[in-house]
């Protein structure tokens, strides 16, 4: 286990909260393709379909023959970096505040040209680099220019942590310590080196033993939390609303029906109630405390964790009524992002497929086992992007969901996973 | 008062469940005299019986692949806000099996194909009722799973005189008096365990003694291992097979004379409703 990070001194209480600041976030539709592939942790560029030529920056037409066929293709950001220079000046209030920053030139083997943040393992130019999208506070895309061999944790760098939601130090609250996924989530958050947890617990009358186990962790303290009463959710974000740096929201009321496999709707009421209404609760109780405290550093909010399924993206008609339940959660997750992005508080969709669990028991492999999706929650933290596929069948889904969102319909309609 | 007018309607007017009227003139004055008592809290007292309803509140537990009894849940519609600006005023949620709350025949199978087996089509007439209570609560204090036994009531009958028809027979255990909800549960990984009635104890109410209905204070008028008696759940088994009624929920038991007691249970007129629940007081003789 990593050490403590050690806790930052007490605030001065006569000095005002800063207020957030973010970085330009005006980009055209066709410069936010670059924005889908950072949200997901990749670097990609337009790439000419009838010359080759790649492009920088995003444009209409090809730089080389003004075709207008111009496709996203992954790129390997390798490069030279050619000069630098250390911004001591700017106009905008967000570097304004952060001044000195450091940026380069980099000349990318593919052929163009790009100014980059410079990570501070990277030397003096002139020397190889490689570039990597990361998202910055606004939710843009945000090129970072790495050290070409070794590969740096962002928030290695003290002005590139900023563009990560690492867990070390952060306080941070579980929504609901009783599925496996939490309980993993839990322990890899304590093993990154979070200052406290504190996991939500519902009808405590029903004992869990991963639960319990948890109540020997010393970061971890254990409240009562029930995302079904708003009641239950406004108190807790009254008792803890003003020290929750990082929200993870695990709950989920996950059952195994299609419309026909299950009378009335109860289930599917109980579903919405968690998975949708559950997450609206905790949206109207936490996120204006979060968005106040966005600019509190160190020990501001940074991040909004939703656990989803992928079948928010299609619904997996075995799992029918839950996935549509997880399709709103998604698309109310959309609105809290807009509603958290001015603040620069980030929101993390995670689209899981079948978990090894209890309400997957019958789905077949491969299944995610609660611990590899907790290593996302973590991984993703301590990244800088938004969504995130985890597993291979994650992965397969959006793949297909990307190329052709009907046939991805068809197939999962036919309970082809 | 209102409660006056309308006991002296229920009186004067023909019923609709065709119940049998006085034919004598009826006497407006009636009940003034026990609205005076009341009212003096010397001759007569009101014991109020129900738990507050409140998200808090457990519901029953069942395998999480049945369907569930949603618990208690109010969302509030406004608040002398944007939503309302002169009023304050919520919609709640719950099961009909939620807190303090009443069961009819119809709840369980047994008492299916009976009349007026519903919350909508039950007498009017069985909602005052004399009530006998059985002071369990040393032996449940003692032993969480303690059931009730015919022996029990014989003995009970000896001191207090014998139990009469058409009476609730409540069983008093303290339960109510657990206000951790981790405690009034009792949930191990057996399931709950909490007082009870045994199946002969309920056979005897039944068939001997031909009662209204059992009361306890905790969720359910069963025990909380009764899914493993003969039969299962023999006081909902055998009570509503009957047309009698069930009480749960109640507190403050432990207030009421051994006999003496009026019950006031009204359960909310649910069309086709198995239950609901209900503010149920006692009307008690002396201080």
């Amino acid at each position: 286990m990593p050490e403590r990070a050690p806790r930052p001194q007490p605030k001065n209480p006569i000095l005002p909260t800063r207020q957030a600041t973010l970085p330009p976030a005006s980009r055209s539709r066709v410069a936010l393709g670059l924005t889908a592939v950072a949200a997901r942790g990749r670097f990609a560029l337009q790439v000419c379909r009838d010359c080759s030529a790649v492009q920088y920056p995003p444009r209409e037409v090809c730089r080389s023959c003004l075709s207008h066929r111009l496709v996203w293709r992954p790129q390997d950001g390798k490069g030279e970096l050619l000069t630098e220079t250390t911004l001591c000046a700017a106009q905008e209030l967000y570097f304004r505040e952060r001044l000195p920053w450091r940026i380069g030139l980099v000349r990318l083997d593919a052929g163009v040209n790009l100014v980059a943040y410079l990570h501070t393992g990277v030397g003096t130019a002139p020397c190889r680099v490689r570039i990597e999208t990361a998202l910055d506070r606004a939710g843009q895309a945000a090129l970072i220019a790495m050290p070409e061999k070794r590969r740096p944790d962002l928030s290695e760098d003290p002005k590139l942590r900023e563009l990560t939601c690492d867990p070390r130090g952060r306080k941070i609250l579980v929504t609901d310590g009783k599925t496996s996924v939490a309980q993993a989530t839990v322990q890899a958050l304590a093993n990154a080196g979070a200052d406290k947890i504190w996991i939500g617990e519902a009808e405590p009358w029903k004992k869990v033993a991963g639960l319990e186990a948890l109540r020997e962790l010393r970061q971890a303290t254990i409240v009562p939390l029930d995302l079904t009463d708003g009641g239950s959710v406004q108190k807790l974000a009254g008792e803890i609303g003003g020290k929750v740096e990082i929200l993870i929201n695990t709950a989920d009321h996950h059952r195994t029906f299609s419309i026909a496999a299950r009378r009335g709707v109860e289930t599917a009421q109980l579903e919405m109630d968690v998975n949708y209404f559950g997450l609206l609760r905790l949206a109207q109780a936490f996120a204006p405390v979060l968005k106040a405290r966005a600019a509190d550093q160190p020990t501001n909010a940074i991040a909004w964790v939703n656990v989803l399924s992928i079948f928010a993206l299609a619904n997996y008609p075995p799992h029918g009524t839950y996935s549509a339940s997880k399709a709103a959660a998604f698309s109310l997750s959309q609105d809290l992002r807009a509603e958290l992005r001015p603040a620069g508080v980030r929101v993390i969709n995670l689209f899981p497929g079948p978990i090894d669990d209890d309400w997957d028991q019958l789905e077949m492999p491969p299944k995610l086992a609660p611990a590899a999706l907790a290593t996302a929650v973590v991984q993703a933290l301590k990244g800088s992007i938004e969504d995130v596929y985890p597993g291979d069948v994650a992965q397969d889904w959006v793949a297909r969901y990307l190329d052709n969102p009907k046939g991805l319909e068809r197939e999962a309609g036919e309970g082809a996973r | 008062m209102k409660a006056t007018k309308k006991a002296a309607r229920t009186k004067t007017a023909p019923s609709k469940n065709g119940a049998r009227k006085s034919e004598a003139k009826p006497r407006p004055d009636a009940l003034h005299a026990l609205l005076r008592a009341v009212a003096a809290s010397d001759d007569v007292h009101i014991v109020d019986l129900a738990q507050t309803l409140s998200p808090e509140f457990p519901p029953i537990v069942l395998p999480p692949e049945m369907g569930q009894s949603r618990p208690f849940r109010m969302e509030e519609i406004s608040r002398y806000d944007e939503r309302g600006p002169a009023w304050y005023w919520n919609n709640v949620s719950f099961g009909e099996h939620t807190g303090t709350h009443f069961d009819a025949p119809i709840h369980w199978i047994s008492g299916r194909d009976l009349a007026n087996n519903t919350t909508d089509t039950l007498p009017v007439e069985h909602f005052i009722a004399p009530a006998c209570v059985i002071d369990c609560s040393r032996e449940a204090e003692a032993d969480a799973d303690f059931l009730l036994t015919d022996a029990h009531l014989k003995a009970w009958e000896k001191r207090h005189g014998r139990i009469p028809p058409h009476s609730w027979v409540l069983m008093r255990t303290d339960w109510s008096k657990r206000s951790d909800p981790v405690a009034y549960q009792n949930l191990d990984d057996t399931g709950q365990h909490t007082p009870g009635p045994n199946p002969d104890c309920v056979r005897f109410l039944v068939n001997e003694r031909d009662v209204l209905g059992f009361g306890t204070e905790t969720i359910g008028t069963d025990a909380g291992q009764a899914a493993h008696f003969s039969p299962p759940y023999p006081c909902h088994y055998y009570m509503h097979g009957a047309g009698k009624y069930g009480l749960q929920c109640l507190c403050n038991l432990d207030r009421l004379p051994p006999t003496g007691a009026l019950i006031v249970a009204a359960p909310l007129k649910i069309c086709q409703g198995s239950g609901s629940p209900l503010r149920v007081f006692a009307i008690v003789p002396g201080r």
